[in-house]
């Protein structure tokens, strides 16, 4: 297998890395967020809690979840050994630097933006991954499913949970604007037809996954108070 | 005009630089900003000073060997231009602009705003060429290459090697200058036969040389004074991939 | 010693088929102990190192700059030629030959040129099997375009970048052998003298540009492809750092200078827009095709050039060339601003300049056929100057940007020391007195891939029992010690002066005594300007810091030190030539009409000069010119 090791620890093959499981999380992303535009259904989160009952216990999606925080897990660490080593590759810095008249800010700001998202999704695993499935059993809703729902309507009832929340959806915005794309160019998909289109649905997707994850919390916030 | 300049000046590799600043009373917009350096060397050598090495050719935008990050940019504030095709009509009186070398660890600064480019060369004679021998040339020909493929070729090839890339990416990737000499290799029928082995072999040079990883900001299409096209970094990937992955040669 | 040319026998288009195959050969095995110095990474350069590599010698490289990709030649914009007859012209071998020696006015060696045209196609060849992307047609096959002096199309480009492409297809030829260590390359090193054994070459001493360490380096050959010595001038298109002092060291060591005087000017460059100017840029001949030339009748009209009425210009060439009219040959082009501006008629600030006006065109063509055909020359120009040439007409002025002439060679391109050799632009070359379009190029390539390889066997296969000598040797510690001494005399004369400003002043005396008219009276002036030019160089200079470290100002001061002592060799050679032809314009020596004027029975041949001391007057040697196929007439464009 060295052809194999060879090709992964090289400079193309780390970037192949980062793209692969960035676009596998993004199908992730796009996943999650279907399922928690249901909560915003006038149904007091019965279909949400179904969805998310599924989810939970689902044998093969249980399985992908395995994959799915490996996914997480190595996107962060080589984006982590990826960032040292292009910092060594510049040991002086300059002293001025007009990075703003070549390039984005977000572009140059995905390890930053990276780390945002990560702190969020900290934050937001012990919310509700790690409080429903490994600290509190959910209550049950009326049809007798795990209660996610409320669960959602407590934690956003904060202004704090809300802004974090907030800032990690944006983070993750720009971090898809230039991931997106940049993962396509990474995989060497180039053409000078449909490099346009992919730049688009770049666009179209950030947008779309920003968005859609933060209308929930201020939704919940504003027309969803707790009970008591 | 009235330029006030603060250079980086390092006497050599080992020592470590600082900037110096020196005002120049009478430059003309005419002048290039090469010859501006002239006019400011000539003074400090009458002065008894050390002049401020850099480096510098062809000054018509061809040889790729000036160099100097102007401002923040490399080659400065114009677009697809090189710092001896810059001229001084582009700044204002009582400019004061600030002059670094290309930073990277693979170019290590040789005096003031020189660095070591030979890095580039090392990765060209790993790969980057077409082995064949004088004289076992077929009829120029007997190949034909359609029109678009010869003109996209030719404008990877256009590349001057002058390391710009490689200052402007906050990464210090060679990637684009890279990928340039790929492209247009594997493009035209001539470099078909290598095209596995020269990425591969082209692509490890580069990581050896200790270039940065790249991040598509796309700051070295931005600044390439010849206007080479990320594009050629894109099929850069595709070419290793396949290489790597679809081939049936252990590269 | 006598100057033997070594031309072969027999006809014309034979004998460099036959030479070819008669050039004893050494075996692989010998080849591999066999070591050649290649000094200078151009085209000649560059091609030369490569083939020999691949041959099995082993070669070492040296270039001033910090790689081998960025030598002069890089620079040529326009194309090369060769007689491939791919766009059924009626082209041929004998065609190329026969305009080369004309547009050259008869000044250049039959053989020599006849081998030039016959290799061109292979070089062609060559260039696209190693992936240089010349400019195709839709159908894939190549495109050519026609060039100035010709009458068909027989120019190979790429863009107005040829000379890039051309060179870095040799480079990357060359840096192939360095990744198989069969080439040492050794970048920012000057080569500084060339170290003789028993009569023959051995070796060079060189700087290290970065440490300053003087290093010596011993080869059973050494190839000069080091280009020509434009900057004598101070002001030509030639790079910065393009310099004589290789060949220089050469002459110095007993190696004859072929026709120093022979130099190019090229009609259309940018003109200078300040004291401050440090070179000049070229724009393409090709411009002439669709731009009219003028001037105002009246002389010092300040006024803007589109606010000048039709009938008070002068369009000076259309006027006096009615024939040819924009489209005369480059020195005659060149002379004739030249007269327009000395008689007061000059235009822009240093009334220096004529107009090249495209307004004709744009308004018969359309401005997008003007771009698409310009567009690139265009934005040079407006990039450089800050004005838009698609609205006011473009100012230019003549400068220089070729030598033909260069250290003398025979046909097997060794000079008169055995063992040295000299290959595109630093030999006295092919090209006569005056060199064609597109052909500089050529000239190169052709010595590097086709022409050296075959015969330096005819010197190395006697060679085989040399053993490499130990840089230990006496004659390379004298050499070593003599170098030292010359830089260390640079830096302690610590005068007040800078040496740009001696190069400043060369070049000008160069250029109105030795530029584009010369007269006997000013030779001989401009002969005593410089010798006491030379005097207050070696007591009135400054060069800064030490020679043990990068010192640009310390490689400058040899390399003028070099162009001045070349400069009154080239107004010797000037003086002694009674006669004008080609880029050698003598005002004593012209027509009714001031048209250039030959004397073929009294200077038929090429003169070699043989160095005797900087206080001596060099000794002339002349290698008569035998034209058995062509016959020499007078050039004619009215």
């Amino acid at each position: 297998m060295s052809w194999f090791t060879h090709m992964m620890t090289s400079s193309i093959g780390k970037k192949v890395v980062m793209s692969v499981t960035g676009l596998f999380l993004c199908s992730f992303l796009l996943v999650h967020l279907s399922i928690n535009l249901l909560s915003l259904l006038p149904d007091n989160g019965l279909l949400f809690n179904e969805a998310a009952h599924f989810m939970s216990s689902n044998p093969l999606i249980r399985t992908i979840e395995i994959v799915l925080f490996a996914g997480f897990i190595i996107h962060i660490a080589q984006s982590y050994f990826i960032t040292r080593s292009n910092q060594k590759a510049r040991p002086v810095k300059y002293a001025v630097n007009a990075g703003n008249a070549n390039s984005t800010w977000y572009s140059r700001s995905m390890g930053i933006l990276g780390s945002l998202v990560l702190f969020f999704l900290i934050i937001h695993l012990r919310h509700f991954w790690i409080e429903s499935r490994f600290l509190t059993e959910l209550p049950a809703d009326s049809n007798g499913t795990p209660d996610m729902y409320t669960l959602m309507i407590e934690v956003f009832a904060n202004p704090i949970y809300n802004i974090i929340y907030l800032l990690g959806v944006f983070a993750l915005g720009y971090h898809l604007m230039h991931g997106f794309q940049s993962a396509w160019r990474s995989l060497g998909i180039m053409h000078r037809k449909y490099t346009p289109v992919i730049q688009g649905i770049g666009i179209a997707f950030s947008f779309f996954i920003t968005l859609g994850f933060a209308i929930i919390p201020v939704f919940f916030y504003f027309f969803r108070q707790p009970n008591q | 005009m009235k330029i006030t300049l603060k250079v980086w000046r390092q006497k050599n590799s080992k020592e470590k630089g600082q900037f110096e600043t020196y005002s120049l009373n009478s430059v003309s917009e005419d002048m290039s900003f090469l010859e501006m350096f002239d006019v400011l060397n000539e003074q400090l050598i009458r002065e008894g000073k050390d002049p401020v090495a850099f480096d510098h050719d062809c000054r018509e935008g061809i040889c790729g060997m000036c160099s100097m990050y102007i401002n923040g940019r490399a080659h400065g504030p114009m677009q697809g231009t090189t710092t001896c095709q810059l001229h001084m009509r582009h700044f204002n009186d009582g400019d004061t602009i600030v002059v670094e070398p290309w930073r990277a660890e693979p170019f290590p600064v040789i005096k003031d705003l020189v660095v070591n480019r030979s890095a580039f060369d090392r990765i060209i004679a790993s790969g980057g060429y077409v082995s064949v021998n004088t004289g076992n040339a077929q009829d120029a020909n007997s190949l034909p290459i359609a029109k678009h493929i010869a003109d996209e070729a030719f404008a990877a090839a256009a590349c001057i090697g002058c390391g710009a890339c490689v200052a402007a990416c906050k990464n210090s990737s060679a990637m684009l200058f890279v990928s340039a000499k790929v492209s247009q290799l594997s493009m035209l029928p001539q470099g078909k036969p290598e095209r596995e082995s020269r990425v591969v072999a082209m692509v490890k040079k580069m990581d050896e040389e200790g270039f940065g990883n790249c991040t598509n900001t796309g700051a070295c299409e931005a600044e390439c004074p010849k206007e080479i096209s990320v594009m050629n970094i894109a099929r850069l990937n595709r070419e290793y991939i396949r290489a790597a992955l679809a081939s049936e040669e252990d590269v | 010693m006598s100057l033997d040319a070594k031309i072969p026998e027999g006809p014309l288009d034979q004998k460099w088929i036959k030479y070819r195959s008669t050039i004893p050969l050494v075996n692989p095995a010998n080849k591999r102990n066999l070591e050649v110095i290649v000094v200078g990474s151009g085209l000649a350069g560059s091609s030369a190192a490569a083939t020999l590599a691949e041959m099995g010698y082993k070669v070492k490289v040296f270039c001033f700059q910090d790689s081998a990709r960025r030598a002069h030649s890089i620079a040529a914009q326009g194309g090369i030629n060769a007689a491939k007859n791919y766009q059924n012209d009626g082209d041929s071998v004998y065609r190329l030959f026969y305009d080369t020696i004309k547009g050259g006015d008869y000044r250049a060696r039959e053989a020599n040129v006849y081998r030039l045209a016959d290799v061109s196609t292979s070089i062609i060849d060559q260039c696209v099997a190693q992936g240089v992307p010349f400019a195709r047609e839709y159908g894939g096959m190549l495109s050519n375009r026609s060039f100035g002096g010709t009458q068909v199309q027989r120019t190979f480009y790429a863009a107005g970048q040829t000379g890039q492409q051309l060179l870095l297809g040799a480079y990357s030829a060359m840096m192939r052998q360095v990744g198989l260590n069969k080439i040492q390359m050794f970048s920012r090193h000057e080569m500084l003298d060339v170290v003789m054994i028993d009569g023959k070459c051995r070796g060079i001493i060189a700087r290290d540009l970065v440490s300053g360490k003087i290093e010596r380096h011993f080869g059973h050959a050494v190839l000069l492809c080091t280009g020509g010595y434009g900057n004598v001038f101070y002001l030509s298109t030639n790079a910065m750092g393009s310099n004589v002092t290789a060949s220089w060291k050469a002459y110095k060591r007993g190696a004859y200078f072929g026709n120093p005087c022979f130099t190019q000017i090229h009609p259309t460059c940018i003109p200078v827009s300040g004291d401050h100017q440090s070179k000049l840029t070229l724009m393409s001949e090709s411009l002439r095709n669709d731009g009219r030339i003028w001037v105002p009748k009246k002389q010092n009209d300040e006024r803007k050039p589109t606010d000048i009425p039709e009938d008070e210009r002068d369009y000076y060439l259309e006027r006096r060339y009615p024939a040819f009219g924009n489209l005369v040959p480059r020195d005659v082009a060149s002379r004739a601003a030249k007269e327009r501006c000395d008689a007061g008629y000059g235009v822009g600030k240093s009334k220096m300049a004529v107009y090249l006006d495209f307004a004709d065109s744009i308004n018969r063509l359309g401005k997008n056929v003007i771009k698409e055909r310009y567009g690139n020359l265009f934005e040079m120009y407006e990039k450089i100057t800050g004005e838009d040439p698609y609205s006011t007409p473009m100012r230019i002025y003549p400068a220089v940007h070729y030598t033909m002439g260069g250290l003398w060679v025979d046909y097997n391109l060794m000079t008169t020391i055995p063992g040295l050799y000299a290959l595109g632009e630093a030999n006295f070359s092919d090209h006569g007195a005056n060199r064609l379009g597109a052909s500089a190029l050529m000239q190169g390539l052709a010595d590097g891939y086709f022409v050296i390889p075959y015969t330096i066997g005819a010197y190395l296969a006697d060679e085989i029992r040399t053993k490499s000598i130990s840089t230990d040797h006496p004659a390379f510690a004298a050499a070593e010690e003599e170098v030292t001494k010359r830089l260390q005399s640079f830096l302690s004369i610590n005068g007040t002066q800078t040496v740009e400003s001696f190069h400043k002043r060369l070049g000008k005396i160069m250029w109105d005594k030795c530029g584009m008219a010369r007269s006997e009276e000013g030779l001989k002036e401009a002969i005593q300007q410089i010798r006491t030019l030379r005097q207050e160089f070696y007591t009135n200079i400054r060069v800064p810091g030490s020679a043990f470290e990068y010192n640009p100002e310390l490689e400058k001061a040899g390399r003028v030190a070099d162009f001045i002592e070349l400069g009154e060799l080239m107004c010797i050679d000037a003086l002694q030539r009674g006669e004008s032809c080609g880029g050698h314009f003598r005002e004593e020596h012209q027509t009714e009409d001031g048209e250039a004027l030959r004397h073929d029975n009294k200077y038929m041949y090429v003169s070699a000069w043989e160095f005797k001391g900087v206080e001596h007057d060099p000794a002339l040697h002349k290698e008569e010119l035998n034209y058995e196929v062509i016959k020499p007439s007078q050039r004619n464009y009215k």
